[in-house]
């Protein structure tokens, strides 16, 4: 596989087992660098599945096995000599629910950053990771205090300001706004389209919408009769085939959104 | 549609029907409370019942041959020259040799006057309530039946008989030794097995994969949970006191004068005894961490070692914590092993460390209660009290541990 500038990282044939039951079947995309590629489905097509293979978080499920590669700069991730351990250090992931550490905000920025053997000064790494996250307003004089003491939308940005300390090339978000009020849900849209400056960003959402309004690429995802999923569509999301996503109504006030998500969330 | 649902008359019949049924089992479960409550408070009674009461006592000895002073009166340097001129140079040089007579307090060289010289002879007996009841007719019959008798309320549980080391007399007898002994053998079986309990359970969470190997050792654990303990008992005899001799008596330290019988061997048996309590509380522990916290820690780089160490121990330590606490009483008041493995009854010398031999606290109130004198049974009683105190305060400690590491976050 050549290395190809143009593009984060890429699959080939992935396919994902659990036991006998295939989970995903043949996925083919490559991710393009700086942009925001979104995963849509519908419940259970395995879209969690697929972005969590990007990082290797599926080797903790035990009897799931991976077939096909991915490639991040010519390197499968799924090959013998690869530690996963290094692959999560370059490919960051933003939960679906947000789970600080039960430990300081400062701390939560900083542990990562040091087991990792950061070796620059800490206060700067954590105020320029809270700044990115869009959060160091908030929390700049609370630093010590404890990270569940946060809203909800404040510990997601946390949780995003934790990855991006680490300085990964890629940040996978798996349905990162899903827990999430609409207020909060806007800003962590708003904060995508900040981060994508520095970095490649994979989204798994259940929201058409939010796949209109933030993300560049969009990979449809279905299960076939043997209830495997696949992508059935990978596209800019702007060419996108299904009307409803093309005719996305423009956000303008809070009360577009919360109307936009009534009428089309799945 | 027709409507299958009973209305109006049957509606309400019904309902009272249900809750008719509903009301005769809220009784039944209040009875069950109650009956526990009873036999709660029934336990907690007779203990009590037994500490307390009326004795009758002679002294054999007329105080009058020793000294002039009414016995309150004694002072400290009084004593002294009364026990020294009047009991045998080899009894006086024996009791000096366990503890210097001259450091000795004033209650304890008084208690040495009246054990060693008047020499008290109990006579009878009576429990708090007889004592209470029938305080009048007590005094009565004592007066015609031993007419030479003194009689007195006393509290068989004092601040004495908590620091007196054994004694054959009951009256003198204390439970310093043995509260210390179970202390030995709790303290060397939680640091035994808190950290073989505790990375078992680790491993077995955190790292073994799960197959059919994993899950027979799994269900071993368990069972081993409810091994009866006079087996670990056996096990115990034969691997420590036998087999690992040389360690456990200390001889491979150079200690010469005991043999594998030792605070060590028992404490180690009473180890292996809670190691599966406390293997299961701790995986129930680090289960009950979220997963999410793990994949949060994974999801920045760390490996799985750094997540066990940074996230997965401290959010389970409360939960670890409360194990050991249960594990920590049950190895309190196991009687059985340490029969097996060797607890001498009769010891007056404090364990000065892992290789004395020693007593507990449930070895000794047993062998009270063997005793047909009715004064040993009222400071078995009082040994009783102590031990559920012990117990309550060890546990008690454990909670506010645990209590003071949750509030951390």
């Amino acid at each position: 596989m050549e290395n190809n500038n143009q593009y984060a990282i890429e699959t080939q044939a992935l396919s994902i087992h659990y036991g006998n039951f295939t989970a995903i079947k043949n996925v083919n995309i490559k991710v393009e660098k700086q942009k925001i590629t979104a995963i849509i489905g519908p419940s259970g097509c395995g879209k969690s599945t697929l972005l969590r293979a990007f990082n290797r978080m599926n080797d903790f499920v035990s009897g799931c096995s991976v077939t096909g590669e991915i490639f991040l700069h010519g390197q499968n991730l799924y090959g013998k000599d690869v530690d996963p351990v290094e692959v999560r250090r370059k490919i960051g992931m933003v939960f679906q629910k947000p789970n600080p550490f039960p430990k300081s905000i400062y701390e939560n920025i900083a542990w990562g950053a040091r087991i990792n053997g950061f070796k620059g000064k800490m206060d700067e790494l954590v105020e320029n990771s809270l700044r990115h996250a869009a959060l160091w307003d908030e929390v700049k004089d609370k630093l010590q205090e404890s990270a569940y003491a946060l809203s909800g939308g404040q510990q997601q940005r946390l949780c995003i300001a934790r990855t991006i300390a680490i300085q990964p090339e890629i940040i996978l978000m798996d349905e990162p706004a899903s827990a999430l009020d609409p207020i909060s849900t806007l800003r962590i849209e708003e904060l995508m389209q900040e981060l994508k400056k520095n970095y490649t960003i994979i989204i798994v959402t259940h929201n058409m919408q939010q796949a209109a309004r933030a993300s560049d690429f969009t990979a449809m995802m279905m299960i076939d009769d043997q209830r495997a999923g696949g992508v059935i569509e990978f596209d800019d999301t702007k060419k996108y085939s299904l009307a409803h996503l093309i005719n996305a109504p423009k956000i303008t006030s809070q009360a577009d959104l919360v109307k936009a998500d009534k009428e089309h969330r799945l | 549609m027709q409507n299958h649902f009973p209305e109006n008359e049957a509606f309400y019949k019904a309902l009272s029907k249900r809750y008719g049924i509903a009301t005769v089992w809220q009784i039944l479960f209040l009875s069950a409370l109650l009956l526990a409550i009873l036999s709660l408070t029934a336990l907690i009674y007779n203990v009590i019942d037994g500490a307390f009461g009326y004795i009758a006592y002679e002294y054999k000895n007329d105080p009058s041959e020793f000294t002039s002073t009414p016995i309150n009166e004694l002072t400290k340097e009084e004593l002294l020259t009364i026990l020294k001129n009047n009991l045998s140079t080899g009894a006086y040089k024996k009791l000096d040799n366990e503890q210097a007579m001259s450091t000795r307090s004033q209650a304890d060289l008084l208690n040495l006057f009246l054990e060693r010289l008047i020499q008290i002879d109990t006579k009878q007996t009576w429990s708090m309530t007889e004592s209470i009841l029938k305080g009048e007719k007590i005094r009565q019959e004592t007066k015609t039946n031993y007419p030479e008798a003194r009689i007195e309320f006393r509290s068989w549980l004092t601040p004495q008989f908590l620091v007196s080391p054994m004694s054959s007399k009951a009256e003198f007898a204390g439970v310093r030794t043995a509260v210390l002994g179970s202390l030995w053998l709790v303290g060397i079986a939680i640091a035994f097995a808190l950290p073989i309990g505790t990375g078992a359970a680790v491993y077995l969470q955190e790292y073994a994969p799960k197959n059919w190997l994993t899950s027979i050792i799994q269900t071993n654990i368990n069972n081993l949970a409810g091994v009866p303990s006079i087996v670990y008992g056996m096990l115990g005899l034969a691997v420590f006191v036998r087999w690992l001799e040389p360690f456990t008596s200390g001889s491979m330290f150079g200690i010469t004068d005991t043999n594998g019988r030792t605070i060590l061997s028992a404490g180690l048996t009473m180890g292996i005894l809670v190691l599966p309590l406390i293997i299961i509380n701790a995986q129930e522990a680090i289960k009950a961490v979220p997963d999410s916290l793990r994949q949060a820690s994974f999801g920045v780089g760390a490996t799985r070692w750094q997540t066990v160490w940074h996230h997965v121990l401290p959010n389970a330590l409360p939960g670890i914590l409360t194990g050991s606490i249960l594990a920590l009483s049950r190895a309190l008041g196991e009687t059985a092993p340490l029969i097996v493995v060797g607890a001498s009854t009769f010891i007056s010398v404090d364990p000065d460390g892992p290789f004395s031999k020693f007593t507990a606290l449930p070895i000794q109130i047993y062998q009270w209660t063997t005793r047909a004198q009715s004064e040993f049974h009222a400071i078995a009683a009082s040994g009783i009290i102590v031990l559920l105190v012990l117990l309550l305060t060890l546990n008690a400690t454990a909670i506010l541990l645990r209590n003071r590491f949750k509030q951390k976050y």
